[in-house]
C-alpha cells in the first residue's frame, strides 16, 4: 500500500542488494510523513477538544440557557449569548445576501464576458481584495466606510424602506452599526466566493455552452440555462464558504459594529457578534467564569462554522462527482 | 404593392431578449468594476493617510508617550518578524511532510480525508485558533514540559502556524501533483529508493512552487490579528527579539491604535496599515506570479 506506484516485483530477490539505509529510510520517511499528516488531522480534533474543555465550567454553570439568556455582566458574573448569536447570524446572512449575487456576477464577468486581456488582471485585483488584512479593512471601515454609510446610505435606505422595522432609524446617522458590519463582511467575502465560482464556471464544458449559443440563446440565456445550473451545487457551496468566513470574522466586525447588546430592532443601530465579543474582551476578562464564558462563545462559533464548512465541502464533492460523470 | 421591408433589426420578443442580455452583461461588468473600485479606494485611503506619518523614526523608534506626536512602530515590526518566523518554522515542515504523505504515499481514500480535514482547519475562525492556543499554553503551562503559562511570541507564532499549516500543505500538494510521473519512474528505474526519489527528485522539482505557496501563507499570517489577541497581546513598548516573552505586532498595533482616542495614534495606525498592506499585497502578487510560472513550467514537462 505504501508504495503503490512502484511496480512490485519479487522484492525478496533484491533485498540483499538494497542498502539497509534505503530500506530503513523508506520506512522512516513513510512514518515521518504519515505522522505529520496524522498530527494535522489530530490538530483539528485537539482544537475542538480544548475549546470544549475550556468552555466546560461555563457549560456546567449556565447549561443550555446560555444560548437563550441575554446578559453580559462581568461584575455580576452573568453571561448569555442570545443576541450575540442573533447578531452573528444577521450580519453573516446579510453579507451573504449582498455578496452572493455580486460574486456570481463577478465570476460570470471573469469567465464569460470579459475579453481575455482583461480577465487575468481583473481576476488578480479582485483576489487582492482577499489579501488585504482584516484589521486594515476594519480600520478603513471605521474611518471611511462607516461615516460614508451613516451619512448617505443609511438615511437613503431608511427613507425608502424605513416602514420595515429592521431598516428604520437610518436618519439617526449612527456610525457603528450592524449595517456597517454587513458591508465590511460583504467586501471580505466577495473575493472568496467569486474566485471559487469563476473556477466552477470555467469548468463547465465548452460544448454545452456553445450548444446553447448555437440554438440561438443570448449569452444571458446561456448563463441562466446552462452555465449556472450545471454547477449549481458548487455555487451554493462557494456562497456557504463565504458565509463561513463572515461568521468567524472577529477583528473587522468588532471595529465597526459598536459592540453593544441588547440588539436593537434596526440594523442601523449598534450590535455585536460572537466573534466580535470574544475579540473585544481580550484584555478585560476578570474572572475564570468570564474567560470560560468567552470560550463558550468560541465553541458556539466553532460549531456553527464547522457545520457551514463541512456542509459546503460535501456539496462541492457531490457536484464534482456529478460533473465527472 | 409595397415590398415588405426586410430588416435585421430585432423586434418584439427578440428585441426584449437582447435588451435583457445587454442588461445582465452590464450588471456583471458593474459588479466587477465596483469590487475593483472598492479595492482602489481602500488602498488610496490607506496610502493618502498613512504616507504623511512615514519617516525614518517610524521604522526605528518606539511609540511616543501619550499625547505627544511622532514616534514609531519599531517594536511591532520586529515583533511581527519574530512571530512570522516562528510560525514558518512550525508550519513549513509539517505542511510539506503532510503534502508528501498525501501525494506520494497515501491511498486515495486517506488522501481525500487529509485534504478534507485540512480544509476544515482552514475554515476555522482565526479567533477560535487564538483561543485554542490560549487554553493550551497561555492559560496554564504545558503539563510535562512546563513551558508557557503566559503570553509569548512562541504562543502567538504557534497560533499563526495553525493558520498557515493548511495553506502551506494544500499549495504544496498541488505542486507535488504536478511533478511528472516519468521523473519518479526514471528514478525508480535507476534503482533509487522511494525516499531518495522524493528528497532528490520530487522536492527539488517542486521547490519553487512550495516556496511561493509558503510565501502566500506568510503574507496571510503577517496580517492576522485575531489569533494574537489572547496569545501575544500584552507587550512592552521596547524592541524585543525574545520569543519567550510577548512582543508587539503590526496588526495588533493597528487594532489598538484604531480604537484609541488619540488622533496622533490614528495617523500611526494608517501608516502601519500602509506598511502592512504594501508588504502583503506585494508579496502576494509576486508569489502568485511565480506560482503561475512554476505551474506552467511543470505543466509543460508533462
Amino acid at each position: 500500500m505504501e508504495a503503490a506506484s512502484i511496480p512490485s516485483g519479487d522484492s525478496s530477490t533484491f533485498a540483499h542488494s538494497r542498502g539497509l539505509r534505503d530500506r530503513l529510510g523508506d520506512k522512516l520517511f513513510y512514518g515521518l510523513t504519515a505522522l505529520a499528516s496524522l498530527l494535522s488531522v489530530l490538530l483539528v480534533l485537539g482544537i475542538i477538544w480544548r475549546i470544549f474543555k475550556g468552555a466546560w465550567p461555563a457549560i456546567q454553570h449556565f447549561g443550555l440557557s446560555f444560548l437563550s439568556n441575554n446578559v453580559w455582566n462581568a461584575p455580576l458574573n452573568e453571561f448569555g449569548a442570545r443576541d450575540l448569536i442573533i447578531g452573528t447570524i444577521v450580519t453573516s446572512f446579510g453579507a451573504m445576501l449582498l455578496s452572493g449575487p455580486i460574486s456570481v456576477a463577478i465570476a460570470l464577468f471573469l469567465s464569460e464576458i470579459a475579453p481575455p486581456a482583461i480577465r487575468g488582471p481583473a481576476g488578480t485585483l479582485i483576489e487582492m481584495l482577499a489579501a488585504v488584512p482584516s484589521v486594515v479593512v476594519g480600520l478603513w471601515g471605521i474611518y471611511v466606510l462607516a461615516p460614508f454609510s451613516a451619512q448617505y446610505l443609511q438615511p437613503w435606505i431608511s427613507s425608502v424602506l424605513g416602514w420595515i422595522p429592521i431598516f428604520s432609524n437610518g436618519q439617526d446617522k449612527v456610525e457603528s452599526t450592524v449595517f456597517a458590519a454587513i458591508l465590511v463582511l460583504t467586501i471580505m467575502t466577495i473575493p472568496i466566493t467569486s474566485s471559487i465560482c469563476r473556477e466552477l464556471f470555467l469548468g463547465v464544458p465548452e460544448e454545452l455552452e456553445e450548444g446553447a449559443i448555437g440554438l440561438g440563446a443570448t449569452r444571458w440565456e446561456m448563463v441562466k440555462t446552462v452555465t449556472v445550473p450545471s454547477v449549481r451545487g458548487g455555487v451554493i457551496a462557494a456562497v456557504i464558504l463565504g458565509l463561513g468566513r463572515a461568521l468567524g470574522e472577529a477583528i473587522a466586525v468588532t471595529q465597526v459594529i459598536g459592540n453593544f447588546i441588547p440588539l436593537q430592532r434596526s440594523i442601523f443601530e449598534p450590535g455585536d457578534t460572537l466573534a466580535s465579543r470574544v475579540a473585544n474582551q481580550y484584555q478585560g476578562a476578570i474572572s475564570e467564569l468570564q474567560i470560560s464564558s468567552l470560550i463558550y462563545l468560541a465553541l458556539i462559533l466553532l460549531v456553527i462554522s464547522f457545520i457551514a464548512n463541512f456542509g459546503a465541502q460535501l456539496i462541492v464533492k457531490r457536484s464534482e462527482r456529478k460533473l465527472a460523470g | 404593392m409595397a415590398t415588405p421591408e426586410l430588416t435585421l433589426k430585432a423586434t418584439g420578443r427578440a428585441k426584449r431578449r437582447l435588451v435583457v442580455n445587454r442588461f445582465a452583461e452590464a450588471a456583471a461588468v458593474a459588479a466587477a468594476t465596483s469590487a475593483i473600485v472598492v479595492l482602489g479606494i481602500m488602498v488610496w485611503s490607506v496610502a493618502s493617510r498613512g504616507l504623511a506619518a512615514l519617516n525614518l523614526d517610524f521604522f526605528t523608534q518606539g511609540p511616543a508617550l501619550f499625547g505627544e506626536s511622532g514616534g514609531g512602530i519599531a517594536p511591532a515590526i520586529v515583533g511581527s518578524i519574530v512571530l512570522v518566523a516562528i510560525a514558518t518554522i512550525f508550519a513549513l515542515p509539517f505542511g510539506v511532510l503532510t503534502a508528501i504523505y498525501v501525494s506520494e504515499f497515501a491511498p486515495k481514500r486517506w488522501a481525500d480525508q487529509v485534504r478534507l480535514w485540512l480544509d476544515t482547519l482552514n475554515g476555522f475562525p482565526s479567533i477560535v485558533i487564538g483561543i485554542f492556543v490560549y487554553t493550551l499554553i497561555v492559560k496554564e503551562a504545558l503539563p510535562v514540559l512546563g513551558i508557557g503559562g503566559h503570553q509569548s511570541a512562541i504562543a502567538g507564532g504557534f497560533a499563526l502556524a495553525i493558520i498557515m499549516l493548511p495553506l502551506v500543505a494544500r499549495s504544496a500538494m498541488e505542486v507535488l501533483a504536478l511533478v511528472p510521473n516519468q521523473l519518479r519512474e526514471g528514478s525508480y528505474a535507476l534503482g533509487v529508493s522511494k525516499w531518495q526519489t522524493v528528497v532528490r527528485v520530487v522536492l527539488p522539482t517542486s521547490f519553487g512552487g512550495i516556496l511561493t505557496g509558503t510565501t502566500l501563507a506568510i503574507a496571510r499570517a503577517a496580517g492576522e490579528t485575531a489569533p494574537l489577541l489572547f496569545t501575544c497581546a500584552l507587550a512592552s513598548n521596547t524592541v524585543s527579539w525574545d520569543p519567550t516573552h510577548s512582543v508587539q505586532s503590526i496588526p495588533l498595533t493597528i487594532f489598538t491604535y484604531s480604537e484609541s482616542a488619540d488622533p496622533n495614534l490614528h495617523t500611526q495606525a494608517w501608516a502601519a496599515a500602509f506598511v502592512l498592506i504594501v508588504f502583503v499585497l506585494v508579496t502576494s502578487l509576486v508569489a502568485r506570479f511565480l506560482l503561475d510560472r512554476s505551474r506552467r513550467k511543470l505543466g509543460l514537462q508533462r
